[in-house]
């Protein structure tokens, strides 16, 4: 290729965590910088959010309906869409709205002036408005994932979408089980690896940040979380901790056909 | 080497044989407690060693709970032993740079093996190393780091004293005692070993040990241990023809399992006999290095069945015929004995509390 690929990080609503952790990536971060032109990328100072691009990042989830826009706008200048973190992906933490019955007496709770708000009933996921080429899960993603991604699309090869379980990794990693030594609530069996067994590598049951493996047994899992003594509401609290949105799971294993997540470049 | 007559080594004279074997240039890698479970790492005395625990084991269940004994290796086996010693879980095999000119330079890593000596081993994963080193020293082709740790490892062997729940090695042939594949063999008693050689360089160590000569009590005694711990095991595994429970593919159980199982993949990566990987190449953000590294994968994950572009085993039922069949019935074939040791930990480390044993003996028809 003659020119720099281009690319663009967009904001929606978000923590800003992901984007942190390409600003973390210190030095590996000049040296993307001197394989593809940064468009845009306002946390980092660059502005020019209309920007044709080859490659988008997007953070966060839709709330308002000027995100609603703004998405479209993005998906049609950038020719391969990747979201990354728990907002983008699923509609992260504030797609506990999705749950409520009644979301408005909620911003009556919580706002004094509560008109001030405007927003959608739902936070959704990017791919809810426009098609993803490529997902990075995790809450928040981490520097590797960006690497992996970003030097496999300038290879030219279709980025391997990882959806191994969480324990795979745990056990390489030589971590004792929390789940089977301390009786704590892991996730690590329907879990999607990324983090590299952060929480049990210091004795703590994974919260799910990466969303669901390949083929999870929710409710498998479940029976072993009622067997620890976890009531059915802790059981219910446990699997929408961090992916409240149930879009955001995949359905139960043993499926002679398992579905595969929409936008996965996996054709 | 000819079976020889156990001579006695004093409790704390087993510090000797530490001293001597560090002297002789090894690390020391044995047993202790961390982070609740009896785990095999690097140990510098007699003191890192779990006196005094004993662990609690069924499936899905691991338990350590002090002990009133004042033995060393008075437990049943822990999470891993000897595997990740000498097939890592994540290894460099090589590494590929691009030059300046653009051509490509391929470079294989170059690693200092350590003399490790292993203090500790049961008799399950002596049999399971036994294995593995069929599988990546005896094929056609061989491991070469493998090969080189495999070289440089000693091992301390204890005949098992206790049993937990979980162990049936009895009824795999197994264990619970010692047999050969070791260096030098204890078999602890209250007031020390009895200590026998295995091989060459074990019996160079053990001409340097104060031994004495040991009793026909302490004799009697070993036996006696032998068989209770023997008899501790209620759990039994029944025989399997080749092709026994590949046949009964159709058997209404796998459906049973397949609703229970996680497809975790944890039995496959405590199994001390299980041995698949997957390979990937890491690019350097630069794009002018590459690290190309093998991983311990298991056929409960999505990399393992994938071939070009299609899932071979798309369900959680089908992964787990691979796992059992391939374990207990087709590695028959492949290396002429099952690829089970009997050491439990496929079901004590199951988050699911699958019981291996009962469910192949359901499927092989033994509990009809
Ligand atoms: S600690 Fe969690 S992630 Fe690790 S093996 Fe146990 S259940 Fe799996
Ligand atoms: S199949 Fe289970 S009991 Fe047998 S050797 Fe493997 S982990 Fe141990
Ligand atoms: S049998 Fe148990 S450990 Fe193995 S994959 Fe299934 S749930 Fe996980």
């Amino acid at each position: 290729m003659d020119r720099k690929v281009t690319l663009a990080v967009h904001k929606f609503s978000s923590c800003d965590g992901c984007q942190l952790a390409l600003l973390n990536m210190g030095t590996t971060l000049v040296e993307l910088a001197e394989r593809v032109e940064v468009k845009h990328f306002a946390e980092a100072g660059v502005l020019e959010e209309d920007a044709q691009v080859d490659v988008a990042l997007v953070e966060g989830s839709v709330v308002t309906a000027a995100d609603e826009q703004r998405i479209q706008r993005v998906r049609n200048n950038s020719k391969y869409l990747i979201t990354m973190g728990a907002c983008a992906t699923s509609g992260g933490i504030q797609a506990l709205k999705n749950l409520a019955e009644d979301p408005e007496s909620w911003t009556a709770q919580i706002y004094p002036q509560p008109e001030f708000i405007d927003s959608l009933e739902r936070s959704s996921a990017i791919k809810a408005y426009v098609e993803v080429d490529f997902e990075l899960w995790g809450c928040p993603i981490n520097s590797q994932q960006i690497t992996a991604v970003v030097t496999q699309l300038l290879s030219g090869v279709v980025p391997w979408d990882d959806r191994e379980k969480l324990c795979i990794e745990c056990k390489r990693r030589g971590h004792v089980c929390t789940l089977i030594t301390q009786d704590a609530p892991c996730m690590g069996p329907v879990t999607r690896n990324g983090c590299g067994a952060l929480c049990p590598a210091f004795g703590r049951a994974c919260y799910g940040c990466y969303g669901d493996a390949s083929l999870p047994n929710h409710s498998g899992l479940a029976v072993r979380f009622n067997g620890l003594g976890l009531l059915p509401k802790q059981v219910e609290q446990r699997f929408t901790l961090i992916h409240p949105d149930p879009d955001a799971r995949l359905p139960i294993g043993n499926s002679d056909k398992q579905r595969h997540r929409e936008g996965q470049a996996d054709e | 080497m000819e079976q020889q007559i156990p001579s006695f080594l004093l409790r704390n004279d087993l510090s000797v044989l530490l001293d001597l074997l560090v002297a002789d240039g090894y690390q020391l890698h044995g047993p202790q407690v961390r982070d609740g479970a009896i785990t095999y790492a690097s140990i510098s005395s007699l003191s890192d060693l779990p006196v005094g625990y004993q662990d609690q084991q069924k499936p899905g269940h691991y338990q350590l709970a002090e002990d009133h004994n004042k033995r060393f290796f008075h437990w049943a086996n822990g999470p891993q032993a000897l595997k990740p010693l000498l097939y890592p879980a994540r290894e460099v095999l090589w590494q590929a740079k691009r030059n300046a000119s653009g051509s490509i330079q391929f470079i294989v890593p170059v690693q200092s093996f350590e003399k490790i000596a292993v203090i500790g081993v049961k008799a399950c994963d002596i049999a399971a190393l036994k294995l593995q080193d069929q599988h990546f020293l005896q094929g056609e082709y061989v491991d070469p780091g493998y090969q080189a740790r495999r070289e440089g490892l000693l091992l301390v062997a204890v005949n098992c004293s206790y049993a937990a729940s979980t162990c049936f090695c009895v009824s795999t042939g197994d264990g619970p005692s010692v047999e050969s594949g070791f260096d030098i063999a204890l078999t602890e008693l209250d007031e020390g070993f009895l200590v026998a050689a295995g091989s060459e360089k074990g019996e160079r160590f053990l001409t340097r040990l104060p031994l004495q000569n040991a009793t026909a009590q302490q004799l009697d005694a070993a036996t006696q241990q032998h068989e209770t711990v023997a008899a501790m095991q209620t759990r039994r595994l029944e025989p399997i023809a080749v092709g026994q429970l590949n046949d009964a593919r159709e058997h209404p159980q796998w459906q049973d399992i397949a609703e229970r199982c996680l497809a975790c993949g944890n039995c496959t990566m405590v199994c001390p006999t299980c041995f698949c990987h997957h390979q990937n190449d890491e690019l350097v953000m630069k794009g002018d290095e590459s690290q190309h590294i093998r991983e311990w994968d298991s056929c409960f994950g999505e990399s393992h069945g994938q071939l070009a572009g299609f899932q071979v085993r798309d369900t959680i039922k089908a992964r787990y015929q691979q796992w059992m069949i391939h374990k207990l019935d087709s590695w028959q074939e492949q290396y002429g004995r099952s690829g089970c040791t009997g050491c439990g930990r496929c079901m004590s480390w199951c988050p699911a509390e699958i019981d291996f044993v009962a469910e192949a003996n359901i499927i092989g028809g033994a509990d009809e």
